[in-house]
This record gives C-alpha cells, sequence and structure tokens, in this order.
C-alpha cells in the first residue's frame, strides 16, 4: 500500500518535501485526484496529498481577484464567485465525466497545473492567462513565490506561466492566485444545421473574424450531434455548427441577428437560449459526447491552427476511425478512437506534422500511457531546454517524476 | 547605479571581435564609430548612459544564431535592444557587451486572418502591426503609449500593456508564439499558430523577461476585429478616493470597459494647458472610461456607467458624441508626459501596480511624501488594473534633485508592494528598479528566478546586471546536497 503524506499546512508542505528530498523517495503530488490519468503515470513511493490545503483566503469581487489554496474545490470557488456574479473567464473544463468520476471533483490548483480551458478560450485566453500568481515549495525543498495579486505585473520572471501546464513537475503550490470576471449578463448560442466540416469550419472563421465577440466556436458532425443531451442538438439529424454570444442583452441580440445572417449562407440557422445553452457549452467544454458508454474509446485533444482543423479530422477519421468534433473554431479537434495498444499516435502525430499544432492523448489505460508519449514529443533543442527547466526547479526529480515526459 | 565589473580582457579585444562581426554582419550592420555608438548610449531611461563596446545590426535569424555563437564561445555579452524605447533601461549597454539591435527585422510576413493571427519581425513597431492589418479592420490590442516607436520585440521583452489590459489583456495574453534564439546560438520555435502548446511554457517566462533569456527573432500575435463602435465618457470627482470607489462600482456592475483611466489634479491641469483637451479644471480626479462594441452595446453600456458615476457622487460627466471628441477625450492622457515634461525641466515616471481599493491610501502617503522631499508629483493610473505611473518633477540641474527624485520613487514602489502591489505594472525592472527587488522577493525567490535563467543562458551573458540586484553563478544556484539525514527536518507527523 502507498503511504499518502497529508500536510494541513504550507510548513508542512516545505517539510514534506524536505523529507522525500533526503530519503530520495519521489512525490506523486495530488489536490484532490481527479486528474490522475492525465499524464503519464508516475512511478513514486509516496503520495503527497494536498486536499487540506483548501479554502478561500481573499476575494474581493472589486479587485477581481481571488487567492485560495491548491485544493480548493472547483464547485466551492464556482459557487462563491456565482454569488458575486462572476466566474473564471477561461471557462476550466471539467474532466471528471471522462475520467468515470462525476462531476465537481477539480481543484483549483489542478485545474492550473494542467492549464484547463474551455470554449471561452479563443476571447478569454486559457487558464495560464488568468494565473496572477502562487507561492509553492520547489522540489528543491525551498518556499518560493512569484507574481503577485495584481493585475498587471512585470516584476521578475513570470514563473506562474512555467507552473501552468506544469501538472506539478516543478513545485508544489500551497496559494493560487487568479483573476476573476464579471459574468455575461446574457447568453445565446446561434446554430448552424448541416454543414459539412469545411464549410463549417469556414463559417467560424468568418463569425470569429467578426467585431461579434463570439465566445465559444463550436461544430458537431452528426454522429457527435446526436449524442448530445440537448434536444435542439441531438434531434437536429444533421451536424451541428454553434456559435456563443455574450453581453449585455440589447447587445447580444444585436450580435446574435448579426451571426444568423452571416451563418444564413451556409445552411439553417436556430437558436438556444439561456439553459439549453449552457448545457450545450458544458457538454462541448468536458468532452460529454465521450462519455458514458464511450468510456473505453481512447481521447485525444489536438490543437491546429483552426483553418489546418478539417482536413487533420478527416484524416484521423480516415486512418483511424473514431469520431471527432471540434472547438475553438476548429483549432481544438478532440478525438475518440477504439483503444488499441499505440492509441495511434504516430498516425496522430504524422497527420498533424506538417499544419503545426500538438496532440495529446487525454484518457487511456495507465499501461498505454505509460508506452504511448501522452504529449507532443518535442524536438531535441526544446526538449534539451525543457529538461533543464525542470533542473531548475526539481534537480532530484522528487515531483510527479515522469508524469509529462519519460525521464524527466 | 552600479553594474557589473567590465571585463577589460574582452575590451582588449575589441578589434577581433569587431572583425568577427564583420564577418558575419557585412555592410553597415556592425557600428565601431564612437560618434555613432552615442547613438545608442541610452534608451528611454535617459539617467543612465553608457557607451557599448559596438552595436551590431544583423538581418537575418542565421546570423544572430551566428552572432550569439561566436559570442558565447567567446566569452562577449550582449545587450538585446528593439527601439529603444524602454522606460527602465533594460537596454542600457554595457562597456564591454555588444548591443545587438533588431531594427532592421522590420517586416510584416504573413497576415492570416483566417486564424486571426500575424507573423511578423520583432522590429516592426507595435502601431506597425495594426496599420498591416487595419485596412481589414483588425488591429493588434496591446498599445503602449509608446506604440508608434516601440518594437513588438521589446513588448515581448517587457511584457508592455496600455490602456487595453483589462479587457484585452498585456502582450503576454496575445502572443502566440515566436522564433528564438539561444545564447549558444541553438534557433528554437515556442509557439505558433494554434494555441496552448504543450510541455513547459517557456513562451510565457520568456514574455517580460527583459531580453535575460533569448533574442527573439520572428513573433505571432493574435489580431482582432476592430470594434464596430466606440465612445468615452469623463467623470470628475471630489477626490481620488472616490473615483477609484467609481472604478470598483462599474466592475461590480459586471461592466468592463475598453479602457478606464484616472488622472489627478496635477496631471488635469497639466495636460488641459498643453493640449485643450476640454477637461474640467474643478476637480480633483478625472476618470476617462472607453465603451466599445456594437453601437447598441455601448449605447446602453455607457447610460449605466453614467448612473453609476452619479451613485458615486461625480460631480462632472460628459459623454462623448463624436470620434473627434473622444479623440479630444485621449488627447489629454495621451499626452501626459509631454504636458508635464513642460512644467518640469525633468521628471521621472514611476511604475508600480495596487490593488485598487488602496488607491485612497497610496495618493495621500505620495502627497505627504512630496512635501518631503519638496517636489511635485503628478498622477496618471491605468485605473482598471491599478497601474499607477507617479510623474516625480525635478531639475536635474539643481544639485541633488535627481538623488531626491530617485529616493522619492524608490520610496513609491516600496509603498506600493507594502499594500499589496508590485514593482512594475509594464516597464520592468531593468537597472531602474533592479535594486528594489529585495522589497517583493525573498532571496530563495530570486534565485528560483535566476535558476530559470541558468537553465537558458547558464554564462550570463545575455543582458547581465538587469533585474536581478545579486548576481549568482549558475554553479553556486544549482549546488544542492542532500542525502540521507542531512537536511534538518522534524518528525514528519503522520498527517
Amino acid at each position: 500500500m502507498i503511504e499518502i503524506l497529508k500536510p494541513d499546512t504550507a510548513d508542512q508542505v516545505l517539510d514534506a518535501v524536505k523529507w522525500a528530498l533526503s530519503e530520495a523517495i519521489p512525490l506523486d503530488v495530488r489536490g484532490s485526484g481527479s486528474k490522475s490519468g492525465f499524464g503519464r503515470p508516475v512511478q513514486v513511493g509516496r503520495v503527497l496529498d494536498l486536499s487540506n490545503l483548501s479554502g478561500i483566503s481573499d476575494y474581493d469581487p472589486g479587485e477581481l481577484v481571488l487567492t485560495a489554496g491548491p485544493a480548493t474545490s472547483m464547485f466551492e470557488i464556482e459557487k462563491v464567485l456565482a454569488g458575486a456574479n462572476q466566474e473564471l473567464a477561461f471557462e476550466p473544463m471539467d474532466l471528471g465525466s471522462l475520467y468515470g468520476l462525476g462531476e465537481g471533483t477539480g481543484t483549483l490548483g489542478g485545474v492550473i497545473a494542467a492549464n484547463l480551458s474551455g470554449p471561452r478560450r479563443i476571447k478569454a485566453g486559457a487558464a495560464r492567462d488568468h494565473f496572477l500568481g502562487f507561492q509553492g515549495v520547489s522540489g528543491r525543498g525551498e518556499v518560493f513565490k512569484s507574481g503577485g495579486k495584481v493585475m498587471k505585473n512585470v516584476t521578475g520572471f513570470d514563473l506562474s506561466k512555467l507552473m501552468a501546464g506544469s501538472f506539478g513537475t516543478l513545485a508544489v503550490m500551497t496559494q493560487v492566485s487568479v483573476k476573476v470576471l464579471p459574468r455575461p449578463e446574457k447568453t445565446r448560442t446561434v446554430l448552424l444545421m448541416g454543414a459539412d466540416d469545411i464549410h463549417a469550419v469556414a463559417a467560424l472563421c468568418d463569425a470569429l473574424g467578426s467585431s461579434h465577440e463570439v465566445a465559444g466556436a463550436a461544430h458537431l458532425p452528426a454522429s457527435v450531434a446526436a449524442r448530445s443531451g440537448v434536444g435542439y442538438v441531438s434531434g437536429a439529424g444533421a451536424a451541428v455548427t454553434a456559435v456563443r454570444v455574450e453581453g449585455p442583452g440589447p447587445s447580444v441580440e444585436h450580435r446574435c441577428n448579426s451571426l444568423r445572417d452571416l451563418f444564413a449562407p451556409f445552411g439553417a440557422v436556430e437558436e438556444l437560449h439561456s439553459m439549453n445553452s449552457a448545457a450545450f457549452w458544458r457538454e462541448v467544454r468536458d468532452a460529454a459526447a465521450f462519455t458514458g458508454d464511450w468510456q473505453d474509446y481512447q481521447v485525444w485533444r489536438v490543437s491546429v491552427p483552426p483553418t489546418a482543423g478539417p482536413t487533420v479530422g478527416q484524416h484521423l477519421r480516415a486512418r483511424l476511425g473514431g469520431e471527432v468534433y471540434y472547438d475553438w473554431g476548429g483549432g481544438l479537434i478532440w478525438f475518440a478512437l477504439d483503444a488499441r495498444a499505440d492509441a495511434g499516435a504516430a498516425d496522430i502525430r504524422r497527420v498533424i506534422r506538417d499544419c503545426g499544432g500538438h496532440a495529446t492523448l487525454v484518457r487511456a489505460s495507465a499501461d498505454v500511457r505509460q508506452a504511448v508519449a501522452v504529449f507532443q514529443p518535442q524536438p531535441g533543442p526544446l526538449a534539451d531546454l525543457s529538461k533543464r527547466v525542470k533542473e531548475a526547479f526539481d534537480p532530484e526529480g522528487i515531483l510527479n517524476p515522469g508524469r509529462m515526459t519519460a525521464g524527466v | 547605479m552600479q553594474m557589473p565589473e567590465p571585463d577589460q580582457g574582452v575590451i582588449d579585444r575589441r578589434a577581433e571581435i569587431i572583425a568577427a562581426m564583420r564577418a558575419i554582419v557585412p555592410g553597415e550592420g556592425v557600428i565601431a564609430d564612437d560618434a555613432m555608438l552615442k547613438a545608442f548610449e541610452c534608451d528611454g531611461l535617459m539617467a543612465y548612459r553608457q557607451l557599448p563596446l559596438i552595436v551590431v545590426l544583423p538581418e537575418t535569424t542565421a546570423q544572430v544564431s551566428d552572432i550569439l555563437k561566436y559570442c558565447h564561445a567567446n566569452g562577449v555579452k550582449i545587450v538585446p535592444r528593439g527601439a529603444g524605447t524602454g522606460l527602465s533601461g533594460g537596454a542600457l549597454p554595457l562597456a564591454d557587451a555588444i548591443t545587438l539591435g533588431l531594427s532592421k527585422f522590420n517586416r510584416v510576413l504573413d497576415i492570416d486572418y483566417a486564424n486571426r493571427c500575424a507573423v511578423v519581425q520583432p522590429g516592426v513597431t507595435n502601431l506597425g502591426v495594426t496599420k498591416a492589418v487595419e485596412g481589414d479592420g483588425f488591429y493588434y490590442a496591446p498599445d503602449p503609449s509608446s506604440q508608434i516607436a516601440c518594437s513588438i520585440g521589446g513588448n515581448i521583452a517587457e511584457n508592455s500593456g496600455g490602456v487595453h489590459c483589462l479587457k484585452y489583456g498585456l502582450t503576454t495574453n496575445n502572443v502566440l508564439g515566436v522564433e528564438m534564439v539561444l545564447m549558444d546560438g541553438t534557433v528554437l520555435r515556442l509557439g505558433g499558430k494554434h494555441l496552448d502548446p504543450g510541455g513547459y511554457d517557456l513562451l510565457g517566462v520568456l514574455t517580460g523577461s527583459e531580453g535575460l533569456l533569448g533574442v527573439i527573432t520572428e513573433v505571432t500575435v493574435r489580431i482582432l476585429k476592430k470594434p464596430e463602435t466606440a465612445r468615452a465618457v469623463l467623470l470628475g470627482f471630489n477626490s481620488s478616493e472616490e473615483g477609484g470607489d467609481c472604478v470598483a462600482a462599474i466592475i461590480n456592475a459586471g461592466i468592463i470597459p475598453g479602457g478606464i483611466e484616472m488622472m489627478d489634479k496635477p496631471a488635469i491641469h497639466a495636460t488641459e494647458e498643453f493640449v485643450h483637451a476640454g477637461y474640467p479644471m474643478d476637480v480633483e480626479a478625472l476618470l476617462i472610461v472607453e465603451l466599445d462594441g456594437p453601437k447598441v452595446e455601448v449605447d446602453y453600456l455607457i447610460d449605466r456607467v453614467g448612473e453609476i458615476a452619479k451613485g458615486q457622487g461625480a460631480i462632472y460627466s460628459r459623454i462623448s458624441e463624436t470620434e473627434e471628441e473622444r479623440a479630444a477625450f485621449w488627447s489629454g492622457r495621451k499626452n501626459a508626459f509631454p504636458a508635464v515634461g513642460r512644467l518640469s525641466p525633468d521628471y521621472l515616471c514611476m511604475d508600480g501596480t495596487i490593488p485598487r481599493k488602496k488607491l485612497g491610501l497610496v495618493l495621500q502617503r505620495m502627497a505627504e511624501m512630496s512635501g518631503k522631499y519638496g517636489l511635485r508629483v503628478a498622477n496618471v493610473f491605468h485605473a482598471g488594473d491599478g497601474n499607477l505611473h507617479p510623474l516625480i518633477m525635478f531639475d536635474a540641474n539643481q544639485p541633488g534633485e535627481l538623488d531626491r527624485a530617485e529616493e522619492f520613487g524608490a520610496d513609491i514602489l516600496k509603498l506600493c508592494v507594502e499594500v499589496g502591489g508590485v514593482l512594475s505594472g509594464e516597464h520592468g525592472i531593468g537597472v531602474e528598479k533592479r535594486d528594489l527587488m529585495g522589497e517583493m522577493f525573498t532571496e530563495d525567490d530570486l534565485k528560483q528566478q535566476q535558476r530559470v535563467k541558468c537553465a537558458f543562458d547558464p554564462d550570463h551573458h545575455l543582458n547581465p546586471g538587469k533585474v536581478f540586484p545579486t548576481l549568482h553563478r549558475c554553479a553556486e544556484l544549482g549546488r544542492m546536497h542532500i542525502s540521507r539525514g542531512q537536511v534538518p527536518f522534524p518528525d514528519i507527523p503522520r498527517f
């Protein structure tokens, strides 16, 4: 049985890391463990469970900054923010259902460590763009901080950016500060029915290139749309292309009408309002189409320039079968395929090689994630630099070793 | 300002270095003549000057790579330089270093409207990016006040902001990718036209690293379609505190303006006398709030902002009715620096960020310091994001005034940190605030930043003497001897 260290304070985190260093026992750093299926399996002797480092320590809506312990549940964060009519504008994904754990299991630290951003990414930026600062313990057993609790900051190197998406391999965060923003007053979604992937992405590019501040741009081929829990979408019997507009009522109305006009040449147009709109974008965000009875499928998240999306999607399906749908105006392809030992990695990476982009294996068994590069392999000089950065924080490799890359 | 001791050995080899540089960059790209070097002796922070060893102006990435390779092998330092508009001395030359100017990297390489990005060389000006795409109705959102002159490469080095930051983000939120050269000559690509490249976010740490991590040779930025319309409202208050409360009230109402700026009375008077923007002269604080978007949205929100302001005690309110009027509202704010320049032979522009709710306290303490140092101060303030720009007026010809102004500035920045803010919002640390880093960071905080520097540039050849108050050797920073029993730790409780 793996032993669990469960510190209550930042000082105890420091003690735990120092102890791990002195004993040369690596740590599996966890918040709630909801994303332990994401990344390579960590070969460790101990779990460092941060779940007691939770709770919001500072939040003043007028300042647009929230500070909390890393293990604060997203459920709590979202509830408190909603109380002040605010939210995390990068719309973090909830991967719980994808991993069969149910919704609301994630933590703020986990969202940052995995740099999880939802459909609003194209307008509002990623998790890393809303991550203002942190305190933590490096793999050297030193307490340090970076960034701050203000929105504009060029004081020293922005180490926060390095922490976002580092999957706990550089330091153990003990406190994080994020930028929050007001929730939009009103939201609506314009749907285009029956467009093929190429025309759909062209329509999305037009919408995103307009002045209508599109805050979500997704395309679901007919087979994926059919799996939606939103009646208008599953009942369409056709592919569904969607754009979201948000803001004050009169503005949303105006922009919605303009987008309907823009979509009209591509096919039939519909609209989703409040509840349906929210449910639809949650599904897009959380890859809901690939949950439930698709639990055995392997799932990839492929990021490419938006206009390359449909071609890449076509090639993926032609080579490997499976299903795709597109977020980020075509730039984010969610791809589910029948489980196989190599997860189709070589084929997938060959397909995206020429257009520039990267593919991440989000769901597969531990054996497969052990054998296949989960994250996009980097060219030699870049991999070398990344390795030196890892060593700058964690020279002994005691924090989540191998979680991102074998041997690092 | 104490800079690293120049390496006399390198200075003695100057002729040899010039010859090597001329072999890499033919023609006029190597500047060694003292009179011409004078043009490079400082950046926008003119209080500090130093002639560079030589200046090299390459035109290709291959040349940059060869220059850095040579310098790496021969122990020669490099100071990268964009347009030289930086305000913290980030491009201050060193006597034993080559100043590497990127001004010839001035081409727009690719405009990709479908993917909403532009690929440009780093020497293109900030406004040049917008100019390249505005014919088609697009623009590049971050807009530092120096945007007409500052280069996009320099913007990345300093993570420069501008008035659009609250709504549209800083430079770091608008850069998708770069091609960069490491100190050993290695050429790397970070990011591209896709989002969120996997692996460590090296682009994120490069942005704002003030030329200490690598030399940028190509940039991919997001471009946005211009909002349909924009209108601004001027709001006057009896105190800066009320103005600050009004900003919070607007944000609490769920409104994020495209720009929200504040000026105090000295700044209002200085600018009004200079550009005649039509500002009210009898208010203590003036807010400029700009809403952008579809006309129907702007009209709706500007009325709401007006109502909120009334509720917050605004004693003056005027909404722009035409584009000319909107431009006039901004003309004062955008000319605040030269306007203050007319009032005083010299001024220091400070740049700290504070939590907005501390504004009243900070302004009051600043007024006390103004009395203590006997120097006037005017304030312009990016009110949406808490970024202060106190302008300290002095006369460099009066003995001791520069020193007093610098002490005053340092006190302001220490105060920013004391109230929970930071030393720089958009100008960077450079040499100007280098020695104040200890106010905000512990020795361990700074060491960890320097270890990242070591991962990129282990010999400290890139822009040494900037940002960090103490230069540690990388070997010393990397040292860690830990084995069983050597690290003191308390009995680990069974948590």
